[in-house]
């Protein structure tokens, strides 16, 4: 990474993205952030209520607060347990794609269906699939001897919540993995095998460092989306059974929609929002030192 | 150079395990929804196209397809085409603000749609784009711009800069380079950006249904209509999934070879 020039007029070309983005962007989050302020009773008539309703939200001897408390961490361990199995898949499966030929095309046209479908769909294929009378996956499981019911017990519906998602957005690692290990050029495979590298010498001081770009995005996407996911769980296992599969994005639906309780809602939404940035900033930070330490 | 075999039965096996759901979901969609209820079956028994012929008769099915791919369209294009230049510049320039604008741009991409739907109702209503696909491609617009930015100013440093200064000296005025000789340089980087852009824009259901009610419905909210007080038509429901699978792989298609090409010029 050398230096760049210090160019302030580079200003213009980052201002329509600036545009495009801010209609969208800031009138919504200050209405967000209102909400979060004032409590309602109702038909439109909102009244201050301070910061009571972050109050009680970060305190977990509250009810709200040891509620939110419990989604957070089932949440996080969601996308921990997600981005453990997702990453490393990815990329393997990445490195074993075909590279040329006419399999190339196919392959990648049937890699990316997963992620075509709306979000719905994929919970109600999932809903048939997971069904032990009717769905293959049920049956299979069933037929092993295994206990497995997604309504009632709690291991097989976070299970099937992690298998989905794994389904559904593995693709998205492979893809961007591919493109990346395409764009290592030819002469670095050359001059390891000219040294005689093994494989995992090859994949550890070539394919990898040039992946961490790609892997950069694609950890942070993913950290994004597992962290908000709603429709799978919403669809599959509606948050249960009891509150095993209630992730935050389903508990704040069900505080803004479910409950109409608007200020709550927001508090919730903007300390969550707040959570996901503070993540996606350390990891992007750390990420960007790496790189810079290497290119020195 | 590397154990060719033993990779080839290994993705086999993934696009396999991958492929089981989705054949499913085609089952389902050739089947009638006694056939679905009435038990396991590997193959539809009495296989029939009612179902998709049931959507291509309906005019508002064929309507909502149209709305759906029409501002995913426009929405692809806009993103791709704003995001080029400010790739560039966050690629190519310090600027005051460079780093924490990037970053805030990304930051975008966190808002929970739960919270944000009835904000961005208001806003579309008040400025007069409700149930024009306009209001849609713009909303979708928070999502997708960040993103374009981020993924192509990957593929912006993977073109040396030595080239846009051999350009300048060349007598290339700066637009000339960027579409003539720039552009092509990253097309792979533009055909990844654009499926990516294509695809989250067709699977947002929340933000589209909130912001249409008649004109500009899109698919996902006909949809709905599967959900009825008879109960779920299954194989209706089934049969529009399938069909939501294809203008993305024909996307995929036509951008599989920027994706496997490699981009001779080095680093992504």
């Amino acid at each position: 990474m050398t230096d760049k020039p210090v160019n302030n007029r580079a200003w213009f070309f980052v201002l329509p993205v600036l545009g495009f983005v801010l209609f969208s962007s800031i009138i919504p989050t200050m209405t967000v952030v209102n909400y979060s302020v004032q409590d309602t009773l109702g038909a439109n008539s909102f009244f201050w209520n301070g910061d009571q309703w972050f109050r009680d939200l970060l305190n977990p001897a509250t009810t709200i607060g040891a509620r939110f408390n419990d989604a957070l961490f089932r949440t996080l361990a969601f996308s921990l347990v997600c981005l453990l199995i997702e990453v490393p898949l990815g990329i393997a499966i990445a490195l074993c794609a075909p590279r040329k030929g006419w399999a190339v095309g196919l392959s990648l046209v049937v890699v990316a269906l997963p992620m075509l479908i709306p979000w719905n769909v994929v919970g109600t294929i999932w809903q048939i699939f997971t069904r032990a009378d009717i769905g293959l996956f049920g049956a299979a499981l069933t037929g092993m001897g295994l206990h497995y019911n997604v309504t009632q017990d709690a291991v097989s519906a976070w299970t099937t919540i992690v298998v989905i998602d794994v389904w559904h957005w593995t693709p998205l690692v492979i893809l961007l993995s591919y493109a990346g290990l395409r764009a290592i050029p030819d002469a670095y495979y050359q001059a390891a095998r000219i040294d005689g590298a093994s494989r995992w010498a090859v994949f550890s001081k070539i394919e990898l460092p040039k992946l961490q770009k790609v892997l950069v995005i694609a950890v942070l996407l993913r950290f994004m989306q597992t962290f908000m996911i709603y429709t799978e769980p919403f669809v599959v296992t509606g948050g249960g059974p009891g509150s095993a599969t209630t992730f935050l994005s389903i508990d704040l639906d069900k505080i803004a929609l479910g409950q109409v309780d608007l200020g709550n809602a927001a508090a919730m939404s903007l300390v969550y929002n707040l959570i996901t940035l503070s993540v996606c900033w350390i990891f992007f930070t750390i990420m960007t030192q790496l790189e810079r330490r290497r290119d020195v | 150079m590397r154990d060719g075999t033993t990779a080839r039965i290994l993705f086999a096996f993934y696009l396999l395990v991958l492929m089981l759901p989705i054949y499913w979901l085609l089952k389902m969609s050739l089947q009638t929804n006694t056939d679905i209820m009435s038990g396991l079956t590997l193959f539809p028994r009495h296989p029939t196209l009612d179902k998709y012929f049931e959507i291509f008769n309906d005019p508002t099915w064929v309507h909502a397809f149209g709305v759906s791919l029409s501002y995913v369209a426009i929405n692809t294009v806009i993103s791709v085409a704003v995001a080029l230049p400010a790739a560039y510049a966050f690629n190519r320039y310090h600027f005051v603000g460079d780093k924490h604008l990037f970053f805030w741009l990304l930051t975008n991409l966190m808002a929970p749609a739960a919270v944000f739907a009835m904000p961005f109702f208001q806003l579309y209503y008040a400025v007069g784009l409700f149930d024009t696909i306009w209001a849609v491609v713009l909303a979708h617009c928070l999502f997708n711009v960040p993103l374009a930015v981020w993924i192509l100013e990957g593929f912006v440093g993977g073109v040396p800069r030595e080239i846009d200064e051999t350009a300048a000296i060349d007598g290339y005025s700066f637009p000339r380079f960027f579409i003539r000789i720039f552009m092509p340089l990253i097309a792979n980087g533009i055909g990844v950006t654009a499926f990516f852009c294509f695809m989250f824009s067709w699977v947002e259901q929340l933000l589209a249904t909130t912001l249409t009610s008649s004109h500009a419905l899109p698919f996902a909210a006909v949809m709905t209509r599967a959900y009825s007080v008879s109960g779920m038509d299954w194989s209706l429901l089934a049969a529009a999934g399938v069909l939501t699978m294809v203008p993305g792989a024909v996307v995929v298609w036509f951008v599989r070879n920027h994706i496997a090409k490699g981009f001779a010029l080095g680093r992504v």
